[in-house]
């Protein structure tokens, strides 16, 4: 103990002068930011006003600030790291044992719960606005995770894929009348056939030039559907896109709709539920094909690519066909939500398809870590379900005034989220990865060995 | 070393590589032959590796032609037709002919069947050292899974495929040791273990000829002794033949059976090992001297 003092006053020390530095700093920062305001008197002249409690207010925040970091959160910090992981405790295991089936358990039963929770009226948004709209992303992000996750390719312009198989079933449901089962295969297929179109220029391309030929794709096929206007309708968009029906049954208020001969009371809520495992189903089967395929030999290729390009040359592995698969892969499933998206809206325009999108996909994939499912839809889940409760927060009204709109707030959250799970999990919420196929037993395989992929 | 010498299975004419205005390959020509070991020796620089990246397509020749065959010794005489016909490859009942030059890199390891590793090793860290081993299998498992469609759909000869493919994946495993370690990431294994997995996955793509760069680079003196050892078996067991780039002399001189030395890209010396070890100019380019023999070895050589 009596050594730990003086270094423990010492660092206090330390502590004050680097809070004095931040304070000293601050004020001069902030002197003609926030202590001098210029504002216009009766007679329209500039006046100069100060504004010193401000400015101190400011400054001591800054000054303490950095006063309890050093005192407090450092030394943590320190501790933290020398802690070193122990195995891993039982009621983890149990728990990542039955958190699948206990997740794919609360999905099935949520339009229930939510119906028994607040009633038919008010389920319609539950389901909709938080079921349909996540499982969508979520779907999205199991797609893009097997570009991004398992090919290692990066891809910006992944949103592209979305719009092909959007006005894929428009058009073709407006102009030939086809069914919705009929146009989601054909839109996957679609939207898989521009995938292998992206792919070729791209092959050669890695990394940062990838990225950018991606992006630009990306921007080519919106730009394309805003000023083709005679296919398109540009900016206005396509109205009045066929909705699905219930094998045939459509769901509307006449004597042959879905109520009716069920011999139910005409609810809107039918055609939501219906739509929500409708996208329940796609998104997982796009989860089976993604696990199906890991265990075969073209996802394994796909990982091996993104570990060692070079290495994949060498043991015969035709890289160009097995990145055209990705690309392809990919890109069928964002033509499925695509055209889900398109049926489930009736209205498709161009802004829906904008680079923000890819982006929010994009980062959906890096958060929940890139290559694990359960990541990307935990992900999907406070990302897109996070910027949908904002909406909901009406009480900060009363806190900030009536004209405060939380959702103007939902970029800033969503990027102070990144950046706090980029500090805290450089590599994503699940990060480690599972091997595809086991001789004797089965470990997982720490993020610090897998490769990112290099393009 | 062995008595009686194979045929000649690789033919490597008048190989010139250039990057612009270097000349790392200058009209290198040898064979190799069926069973054998040959190494290919020379001092840094000396264009080695990219004589490696030429035979297995990393490269395209400026000039030159890589012939290798398989099977029946009566194939060679197919070659000029081969070569005038500007097809990559001639296969024929009981003998097939590749031209390398003519392949791209994965097509050289998937119809020619050559199979190479590495002088900074080049692994999947990511995935397991039995992962690594069925990714070198991938051309015959993804025939099975019908190129991926039947694998989707659960077909059962893609499940027997695939047991097969494990159960050659261990035993390459055993014989280079590492079956205890077949689902730790291959990132985490020792130098010397990853070296050798590098060798055993090589050899899943169960090629006719294994070309390998350095594979005793950093390795202690018990592990390339074992390497030799793995490497005999490998060329006992599998009959095939193997192209050897080295620097660790115990390694070269104790198993390769034929010798090729290169200098600044030209082929200096081409012989058994004895027949390497006094050759003067060999020794002036590469091995050294001891000071007091430089002037014998200057005047021998004619400098």
């Amino acid at each position: 103990m009596a050594d730990d003092a003086p270094a423990s006053r010492v660092d206090t020390v330390r502590a004050l002068k680097d809070a004095a530095t931040i304070a000293l700093l601050a004020f001069g920062l902030f002197l003609p930011l926030v202590g001098f305001q210029t504002t216009t008197n009766v007679r329209n002249d500039l006046i100069l006003t100060t504004r010193w409690p401000l400015l101190f207010a400011v400054v001591a925040v800054a000054g303490f600030g950095r006063l309890a970091y050093s005192l407090v959160v450092e030394p943590w910090l320190g501790q933290r790291t020398f802690r070193t992981p122990g195995p891993t405790p039982a009621w983890r295991l149990q728990v990542s044992k039955w958190f699948v089936p206990f997740a794919i358990g609360f999905v099935v039963a949520y339009p229930a719960i939510v119906v028994a929770a607040s009633g038919f009226r008010g389920a319609v948004k539950w389901i909709d606005n938080f079921g349909i709209q996540i499982l969508i992303y979520v779907m999205l992000g199991w797609g893009l995770n097997i570009v991004v996750g398992l090919a290692g390719l990066l891809d910006l312009g992944y949103v592209a894929f979305y719009a092909v198989g959007a006005y894929s079933y428009a058009l073709l449901a407006k102009t030939f009348g086809f069914s919705f089962w009929i146009l989601l295969p054909l839109a996957g297929t679609l939207a898989s056939f521009w995938g292998i179109l992206l792919g070729f220029p791209v092959l050669r391309l890695r990394g940062d030039y990838l990225a950018i030929v991606t992006l630009a794709f990306g921007e080519i096929i919106r730009i394309v559907l805003i000023n083709w206007v005679d296919l398109t309708n540009g900016y206005a968009g396509i109205t009045g896109i066929p909705r699905p029906t219930f094998f045939g049954i459509p769901f509307n208020a006449d004597d042959d709709g879905f109520a009716a001969v069920f011999g139910l009371e005409f609810s809107p809520i039918y055609r939501t539920i219906f739509l929500y495992y409708l996208i329940l189903a796609l998104a997982l089967l796009t989860a089976f094909v993604t696990i199906r395929l890991r265990r075969l030999p073209v996802g394994r290729a796909w990982e091996a690519l993104r570990e060692d390009e070079i290495a994949c040359r060498s043991l015969g592995i035709n890289t160009t066909n097995t990145k055209l698969t990705a690309f392809a892969m990919g890109a069928m499933f964002a033509g499925f939500a695509g055209s889900f998206f398109a049926a489930r809206q009736g209205f498709i325009s161009p802004d829906s398809f904008t680079f923000l999108e890819s982006a929010t996909i994009l980062s959906i994939v890096v958060l929940g870590g890139m290559g694990s499912q359960i990541g990307v839809a935990i992900a999907a889940i406070v990302m897109i379900g996070g910027t949908e409760i904002m909406r909901e927060l009406d009480f900060l009204k009363l806190i900030f005034g009536a004209t405060f709109d939380p959702t103007q707030y939902r970029m800033l959250l969503f990027g102070l989220a990144m950046v706090l799970i980029m500090i805290w999990r450089p590599r994503g919420l699940i990060a480690t990865r599972d091997p595809s196929v086991v001789l004797k037993e089965r470990k997982v395989i720490g993020a610090d060995l897998v490769k990112e992929g290099h393009g | 070393m062995t008595e009686s010498r194979g045929d000649i299975m690789l033919r490597v004419e008048h190989l010139t590589m250039r990057f612009g205005g270097l000349v790392a390959v200058d009209d290198l020509s040898f064979t190799a032959r069926e069973g054998d070991i040959t190494a290919l020796i020379g001092p840094n620089g000396a264009g080695k590796t990219t004589v490696f990246n030429c035979i297995t397509g990393f490269y395209r020749p400026s000039e030159g032609r890589l012939a290798l065959r398989h099977g029946d010794i009566a194939a060679w005489n197919w070659l000029e037709e081969l070569t005038n016909s500007g097809k990559r490859s001639l296969v024929r009942a009981g003998h097939e002919l590749h031209l390398l030059e003519r392949m791209p890199d994965f097509l050289v390891t998937q119809h020619a069947r050559v199979a190479r590793t590495f002088q900074n090793i080049r692994l999947f860290p990511g995935m397991t050292v039995l992962e690594n081993l069925l990714v070198a299998q991938h051309n015959r498992l993804m025939l099975a899974s019908g190129y991926t469609l039947l694998g989707i759909l659960g077909f059962p000869s893609f499940a027997a495929a695939e047991r097969a493919a494990i159960e050659q994946a261990r035993d390459w495993l055993d014989r280079v040791g590492l079956t205890a370690r077949a689902d730790d990431a291959a990132g985490d294994l020792p130098y010397g273990a990853q070296r050798r997995l590098e060798i055993a996955r090589a050899m899943c793509t169960q090629p006719v000829l294994l070309c390998l760069d350095e594979p005793a680079a950093g390795l202690n003196p018990r592990e390339s002794a074992e390497l030799n050892e793995l490497l005999l078996k490998i060329r006992e067991q599998n009959k095939i033949s193997i192209l050897l780039i080295e620097h660790d002399m115990s390694v070269v001189m104790e198993i390769s059976d034929h010798i090729v030395v290169l200098d600044y890209g030209v082929k200096i010396a081409d012989g058994s090992p004895s027949s390497i070890r006094d050759n003067p100019k060999v020794i002036a380019a590469y091995l050294g001297v001891s000071d007091k023999d430089v002037a014998k070895v200057e005047a021998e050589v004619g400098l």
